[in-house]
């Protein structure tokens, strides 16, 4: 039974990682960048959902929707401003522009909402399920995140698959340059992703704080590095990879830390990370792609 | 002759002026914004009151000087040098532990003598003759705990949580599992975390249930606290809860529901709610001035202005005298006077700066902090 609460409690932090990992996979996989101010989306669209439900007594999903909306409108700025001139700059440049934007956003929150942590609402309250006789108990966050990532992936592998928005993207990943060629507008394309992948941000953000409640401009940075890494162990650029990969990250950090050090468990999630890239280099459900020379 | 008379002149208007005119300038860092600012804004404002206080007495007189250093070592020392081209006469260190460690290391070499009202790490008086301390320093907290706890009989078999990544926790955990043998504590379950896996604390929580902690104690900020005990709520664990000073706080969080703090108990040498004429004058003035209960650190702001009037007082210490002259003479006070403030009665420091004052024990009822004795 002690065995099934951790299960639990794994799946419940992996679910998280797992939403905001589908944000960065999402991007990477069309716009080829690590968008390392993904966490820190997450943080600001957590506030916007604070506030709008804590002092202006919004209902919680008219405060998530606003949410998306802010982040949405924040993410498309920050990749017209940050990341548009860069577009032909090596990646490197583009990955420290990406870190810096992170650091923006967490001073510009500080200065705006001050360090002091704010305990959020939760969207759906801090019930749970409760089985075999209240042993075991799943709360609803959970339930309700693992159902909203599953929801996202399969509307997003649909969009992307089906549409001709969809198509467009995948052209933009494929080739920019022959993308343009073929009369897709890259710019377009590569704007709408980050809009896409931000509003996923700030769902991600107001299921992070229910789960977890504590609010403060650092909130989104250290899920947001845990979420790369998972997207990465299920293998960048692949939807349901994601997934997969931020609940195995979950639950092999909550094992980690109760079979075999509380100390040792981050050196445990990353020697499995090792291990896992060593067989498998593209991660669990990655594609390797030949370069033809 | 005439000559004579205008230097005489002169001296008496210099020693005139600064008999009723001139201050003792205190000069002091602490994170005024930053992640931080909640400890040094209030140690700043419970100071400043202090000196306010004082000044309105007409006798001894006092400027008081914050910098900020977002509790970042380096800026701190940037901090300490603005305030010695200010003219700084005494300090108050630091407000937090790693800036202090580097301000009070330069006040060490400007023999500019320093008492810190909350720097509570052991290496911020460690071989310096002229850093003291109004708070207690990290490892005391641990024993002190251990003691309280064993002596009233509140436990015996413990569980500890600690964070393996912050110096104050550890140092704080090291001693408390040192000595909670000898005060008849049994530690069932010792768990960590860790910034990053700070969010998700069941296996902790659990361990701890199963291994039939009565008591859970957390050397922590209030921060990961707060999580620690909603989450032991939903598990429907239930044990008693034992902080220290970073616990101070907790309530203030917003949005913070205050019935999950309801019974924990805290060690700290402030309490705001004590009946006493100074303790219950200084709070009044505090909301008046800044609209919330003043917590520890503006306490110990507050007492380090007030040790500094008695010790330059009883010294007959002159605002005229500099950085340097001024110095022997707080060693020789500050080891030999009784001090007492809000945050304790029969305050003595040892020769190496470290404190010495009863601990309260304080536990968190319908949401405000009433003492346990």
């Amino acid at each position: 039974m002690i065995f099934l609460n951790f299960l639990i409690s794994g799946i419940s932090l992996g679910s998280i990682y797992a939403i905001i990992a589908l944000g960065y996979t999402m991007v990477y996989g069309i716009a080829k960048m690590l968008n390392f101010a993904h966490g820190d989306v997450i943080m600001v669209g957590a506030y916007v959902c604070f506030y709008a439900v804590s002092r202006y007594g919004l209902n919680p999903f008219a405060g998530v929707a606003l949410a998306m909306l802010v982040c949405t409108v924040l993410g498309m700025v920050v990749e017209r401003l940050a990341y548009k001139p860069l577009r032909q700059a090596p990646s490197l440049a583009v990955l420290i522009t990406a870190i810096g934007m992170s650091y923006f956003l967490q001073n510009t929150a500080l200065l705006l909402w001050s360090s002091n942590p704010k305990v959020f609402p939760s969207i759906i309250g801090r019930g749970a399920f409760k089985l075999f006789d209240g042993r075991l108990s799943v709360s609803h966050v959970t339930v309700l995140t693992i159902a909203s990532c599953v929801v996202i992936m399969a509307v997003l592998s649909l969009f992307i698959g089906k549409t001709r928005l969809g198509k467009a993207m995948r052209a933009c990943s494929e080739d920019k340059g022959a993308a343009q060629l073929m009369g897709i507008n890259v710019n377009a394309t590569i704007s709408l992703t980050f809009a896409i992948g931000s509003g996923l941000a700030a769902i991600a953000g107001a299921l992070l704080c229910s789960a977890y409640p504590t609010l403060m401009p650092t909130t989104g940075a250290l899920p947001g590095i845990k979420a790369f890494t998972a997207a990465v162990f299920g293998g960048i650029g692949s939807i349901p990879g994601a997934f997969l990969g931020g609940i195995m990250l979950g639950v092999i950090e909550i094992f980690a830390k109760a079979y075999i050090s509380s100390q040792l468990s981050d050196a445990v999630v990353f020697a499995v990370l090792i291990i896992v890239l060593l067989v498998k280099p593209a991660g669990l459900l990655g594609r390797m792609t030949q370069e033809k020379v | 002759m005439s000559k004579k008379i205008f230097v005489c002149a002169v001296m008496v208007l210099a020693m005139a002026a600064s008999a009723f005119g001139a201050s003792f300038k205190i000069g002091a860092t602490g994170p005024l914004t930053g992640g931080a600012a909640i400890y040094g804004m209030a140690a700043m404002r419970g100071a400043q009151i202090a000196v306010d206080e004082i000044n309105a007495m007409g006798g001894i007189q006092f400027e008081l000087r914050y910098e900020d250093d977002t509790h970042d070592a380096e800026k701190a020392v940037n901090a300490y040098n603005a305030l010695k081209d200010w003219g700084m006469q005494v300090s108050m260190g630091s407000v937090t532990s790693k800036p202090c460690e580097a301000t009070a290391a330069e006040n060490f070499a400007d023999r500019i003598f320093a008492l810190t009202p909350s720097a509570s790490s052991a290496a911020v008086t460690e071989g310096k003759d002229n850093v003291f301390q109004m708070c207690f320093v990290d490892p005391n907290q641990g024993t002190a705990s251990a003691q309280y706890i064993g002596e009233k009989g509140l436990a015996k078999k413990v569980a500890v949580i600690w964070k393996n990544d912050d110096v104050y926790s550890k140092g704080v955990y090291d001693t408390f599992a040192e000595n909670a043998g000898k005060f008849g504590l049994e530690i069932v379950s010792t768990t960590t975390f860790a910034d990053g896996n700070d969010t998700d604390f069941s296996v902790q929580l659990t361990d701890a249930q199963n291994k039939g902690a009565e008591l859970v104690f957390l050397p922590m900020y209030y921060q990961p606290a707060s999580l620690i005990l909603a989450q032991a709520q939903a598990m429907g664990y239930a044990p008693k809860w034992f902080g220290i000073d970073g616990m101070d706080g907790i309530l203030t969080m917003e949005g913070f529901d205050k019935s999950l703090a309801e019974g924990v108990m805290l060690l700290t040498p402030f309490n705001a709610d004590a009946k006493d004429d100074r303790t219950v004058k200084f709070v009044a003035e505090y909301q008046k001035r800044h609209g919330e209960v003043p917590n520890q650190f503006a306490a110990d702001g507050y007492d380090c202005v007030y040790a500094y009037c008695q010790a330059l007082t009883q010294a007959k210490a002159d605002p005229s005298e500099d950085a340097e002259s001024l110095c022997p003479k707080m060693i020789e006070q500050f080891t030999t006077m009784v001090f007492n403030g809000l945050t304790g009665e029969n305050v003595r420091w040892s020769a190496n700066g470290e404190v010495t004052k009863d601990p309260k024990g304080m536990v968190i009822r319908n949401g405000a902090y009433v003492g346990l004795d």
